[in-house]
């Protein structure tokens, strides 16, 4: 725990040190966006792999975190992080909301009422002014950025950072603690689970609202980052296949696989966006993940762990 | 003797199939109780009912004096009802140790994790149950039996009052039943009462202090071994002369 | 709402209604009696529309190419099924979560293969029954919509019978309740599944083609289409075929309404909102086991 810690506040310290090095705009651009997948990846990864509960929609709380920030933004003018508390907050009722709907049924009921959500959402959206409907709300970034930043983008990209943070140590926390072994009870055979005294219901509703807070966090910057928020983007199904691909390729079994996967299909997409296309880019995930559901359900991690093994065994 | 559970008028439908009509049945505190009947005659379903795998459409289920027929299973492991499955499920992504630790971790230390030494307990149990040296093998590389010793030793592991063998030794080979047998045996002088649902006949025979015996969802005859088995109801249902 | 949309709503509800019982026959099979999580099945669909956009290039009317297609799509059918059994079904650790991740992937890429190679414009066919329509009394019905109707309780009718009155088919509805029974008689529980998996696909070939006669297809509705399939064999009850029909005629009717009431924008959220509405109180569905 110590070493984790330690770690933690390194990666904090040089994200907050980068900006004195580095101007490029356009890296804060695809860092942020990295480091938003790390939170979607990992908050996934609490429900999906942790517990074994596929959620599909994940661009609904996402988006639902970020339309939150706009709207308290636009009311009361709302500072970033009690922006990214409310997004947190409120897309953490909506998991617990699905959740107590779905959970009590199979697994892939609560996936199709995850993307049923998402829609129902995207549409309610797309009908209120308040927010821009349709074709959206322009949004006016702070001209000055705090502390040492050099722009507001810098600040965003710090503040993502930090959440990323913060959901990688809960993710951590829950894979390593009694709940991390009753979710895994609960994956591996839930009656078994509930015969041995989990309390599967209420284990299930914890992660998937502690999953859907996360994701909220992840959202709630989004409309400060994009100047910008309107629904086709905000509820895009790039984030529902991301969040899923991200923590198969990565590895499901570990808090880390997920951030692996996460920087890796984050960086690569960033680099195919702007050399070919978006569509080109996006089918590439999804042939990436069907690939490693069929040939290496453990993702990378197992893979590497395949290797050692292998290596291990001929020394 | 004090009774640790009482069924009362236990009716359980599937649809337009009745699988339990009216069943009541008493079972003493720290005895051995022997369930059988042929497939089907709702032996898996009774047992459901009692440890809240399924709920009852009728009638009443009390341990210790307290109704329990609308609790989940899990508040019912807690209050001291363990079972094993006549299918083995084990935690397959984790080693055999670990299995034991979930029960530990959710029903015996629950408010206390931090001074449990769960891990040390659950070694405990293992070598109790001569599965020690397989401690740290992954649970979905054991072999049968070595499976449903699992099952048996994380039923345990939740300390239970009362436990439920669902035909623990089905497709043993006899000094496989033996062994099986050595440990219920082993739990009931501990002061653990246990149901066991079996289909071998010497091993319920040797086993049981009371038997019940049950057909089509309704109880056909309750005695000792004896009794029970020279019963030409039961000689009927098992034979369908 | 006055009577007459109401009447009028009703009507085109009951046609729309058989059309949307007759897209989710192959999910009622595959899901609602093989378990297979096929949250592909709508992109099928939509794999089936645009076959028969390509095939009308070429000058072939929709509801031929549809049948045309239909070989094809049985073999395409008995292929993935072969794929997912060996890959997941035989090995059984975890596979809940593969499985169903493995269909959101090949659902994801049809839908974006799709995009690439046909743009993300609305496609249409062509033929006499399209834009053309026919009175009833006071009124005015789009013959595409009765076609599709026509089609639809034609197809319903034969898979019904076939799986009632056919050896093969009371064998497939006999594996979906007990798998070991089906073994001691002498019946291959995998043969008789990947047949009635290639069943199911091949039934979108047709009600793909149906899909774009009743109205413009573009890549993305697969999403939607998720959401009515599931709908009406959820609320028809995992296992009821028959009950597909009563579910899809009630998810039709209820469309219309909205449609006519409310306006477009709400029209697609009444698949999601039935579909939720009944998982949450009857999850069971109407007629389910």
């Amino acid at each position: 725990m110590g070493r984790f810690v330690i770690g933690a506040l390194a990666v904090l310290a040089v994200l907050a040190a980068i900006p004195l090095w580095v101007t490029n705009e356009y890296f804060y651009f695809a860092a942020y966006v990295v480091l938003q997948f790390i939170v979607l990846a990992t908050a996934w990864n609490i429900l999906g792999g942790f517990a074994g509960y596929v959620n599909f929609g994940s661009a609904a709380f996402f988006a639902i975190g970020a339309y939150t920030a706009v709207a308290l933004f636009k009311a009361v003018n709302l500072p970033l992080p009690l922006q990214i508390l409310a997004g947190a907050a409120v897309s953490g009722l909506l998991g617990l909301g699905v959740g107590l709907l779905t959970l009590r049924l199979r697994g892939i009921f609560f996936s199709i009422a995850t993307i049923a959500v998402a829609i129902i959402l995207e549409t309610f959206i797309i009908n209120w002014s308040y927010v821009g409907g349709a074709k959206g709300l322009p949004i006016l970034r702070p001209t000055d950025a705090p502390l040492h930043f050099q722009s507001y983008l810098q600040w965003l990209f710090f503040v993502m950072g930090v959440v990323a943070v913060i959901a990688v140590a809960c993710a951590r926390y829950v894979q390593t603690s009694w709940l991390g072994r009753g979710l895994r009870a609960i994956r591996d055979n839930e009656s078994a689970a509930e015969c041995s005294g989990v309390p599967t219901l209420q284990l299930k509703l914890a992660a998937a609202t502690l999953s859907g807070a996360l994701m909220g966090a992840a959202g709630a910057p989004f409309a400060q980052y994009l100047s910008f928020i309107e629904p086709v983007s905000a509820f895009s199904l790039t984030y529902a296949v991301n969040a899923l691909a991200m923590p198969i390729i990565g590895g499901m079994a570990h808090w880390i696989g997920p951030v692996i996967g996460a920087i890796l299909l984050g960086t690569v997409q960033q680099i195919v966006t702007v050399t070919i296309s978006s569509e080109l880019n996006v089918l590439v995930v999804g042939v990436l993940l069907v690939v490693f559901v069929v040939a290496a359900p453990e993702g990378i991690l197992g893979l590497v762990a395949k290797l050692r093994r292998r290596v291990g065994s001929t020394k | 003797m004090t009774r640790i559970l009482e069924a009362r008028g236990v009716t359980k439908r599937f649809g337009g199939f009745t699988a339990l009509s009216e069943v009541s049945v008493d079972v003493m505190q720290g005895e051995r109780f022997g369930l059988i009947g042929p497939n089907g005659s709702g032996k898996t379903t009774l047992i459901n009912c009692i440890s809240g795998a399924l709920f009852n459409d009728g009638g009443s289920i009390q341990f210790q004096g307290e109704e329990i027929s609308r609790l989940p299973a899990y508040k019912r492991t807690r209050l001291g009802i363990a079972r094993s499955f006549q299918i083995p499920r084990p935690f397959a992504s984790m080693s055999v140790v670990e299995n034991l630790i979930v029960p530990l971790e959710y029903v015996v230390h629950r408010g206390s994790l931090h001074t449990a030494d769960t891990h040390g307990e659950a070694m405990q149990i293992l070598s109790d149950m001569g599965l020690a040296d397989k401690a740290e093998t992954k649970a979905n590389q054991l072999t049968q039996v070595d499976l449903r010793k699992m099952e048996l030793a994380r039923a345990m592991a939740a300390r239970p009052k009362l436990l439920v063998s669902d035909e623990a030794m089905a497709g043993l080979s006899t000094a496989e039943v033996d062994e099986v047998l050595a440990i219920l045996f082993k739990l009931n002088e501990q002061g653990i009462t246990i149901i066991m649902i079996e289909h071998i006949m010497q091993a319920v025979m040797r086993f049981s202090q009371r038997v019940v015996c049950l057909d089509a969802g309704k109880i056909i005859c309750q005695g000792t071994p004896t009794e029970v088995v020279a019963n030409p109801d039961v000689q009927r249902a098992y034979l369908g002369v | 709402m006055d009577l007459e949309l109401l009447y009028e709503a009703i009507i085109s509800g009951i046609l729309l209604g058989c059309f949307y019982a007759a897209v989710s026959l192959g999910l009622s099979l595959a899901f609602g009696l093989l378990d297979v999580p096929h949250i592909a099945h709508p992109s099928f669909l939509v794999l089936g529309a645009f076959a028969t956009y390509m095939l009308g290039l070429q000058g072939v009317d929709p509801l031929l190419a549809g049948l045309l297609m239909m070989p094809v799509f049985f073999v395409f059918g008995l292929a993935v099924y072969q794929f997912y059994y060996s890959t997941f079904e035989k090995r059984g650790t975890d596979t809940g979560l593969r499985g169903i991740a493995f269909f959101f992937g090949v659902a994801f890429i049809v839908e974006v293969g799709l995009i690439v190679a046909f743009g993300v414009d609305q496609r249409l066919v062509e033929a006499p029954y399209i834009g053309t329509s026919t009175r009833f009394g006071e009124m005015r019905i789009p013959n595409r919509m009765l076609v599709a109707f026509g089609v639809a309780v034609l197809i319903t009718t034969v898979l019904t019978i076939y799986l009632a009155k056919t050896f093969t088919g009371r064998a497939i509805k006999a594996v979906a309740q007990d798998e070991g029974a089906l073994r001691l008689m002498g019946a291959d529980p995998v043969r008789i599944k990947r047949f009635a998996f290639a069943i199911a696909t091949a039934t979108c070939a047709l009600a793909g083609a149906l899909l774009i006669i009743v109205g413009p297809v573009d890549p993305g509705l697969g999403r939607l289409y998720i959401g009515r399939t599931f709908c009406v064999v959820v609320l028809a009850g995992l296992g009821s075929m028959s009950g597909t029909v009563v579910a899809g005629l009630i998810l039709g009717i209820a469309e219309s309404i909205v449609l006519a009431s409310v306006g477009a924008a709400w029209a697609p959220a009444v698949a999601f909102g039935i579909l939720l509405v009944v998982l949450g109180v009857r999850p069971a569905g109407l007629f389910g086991r």
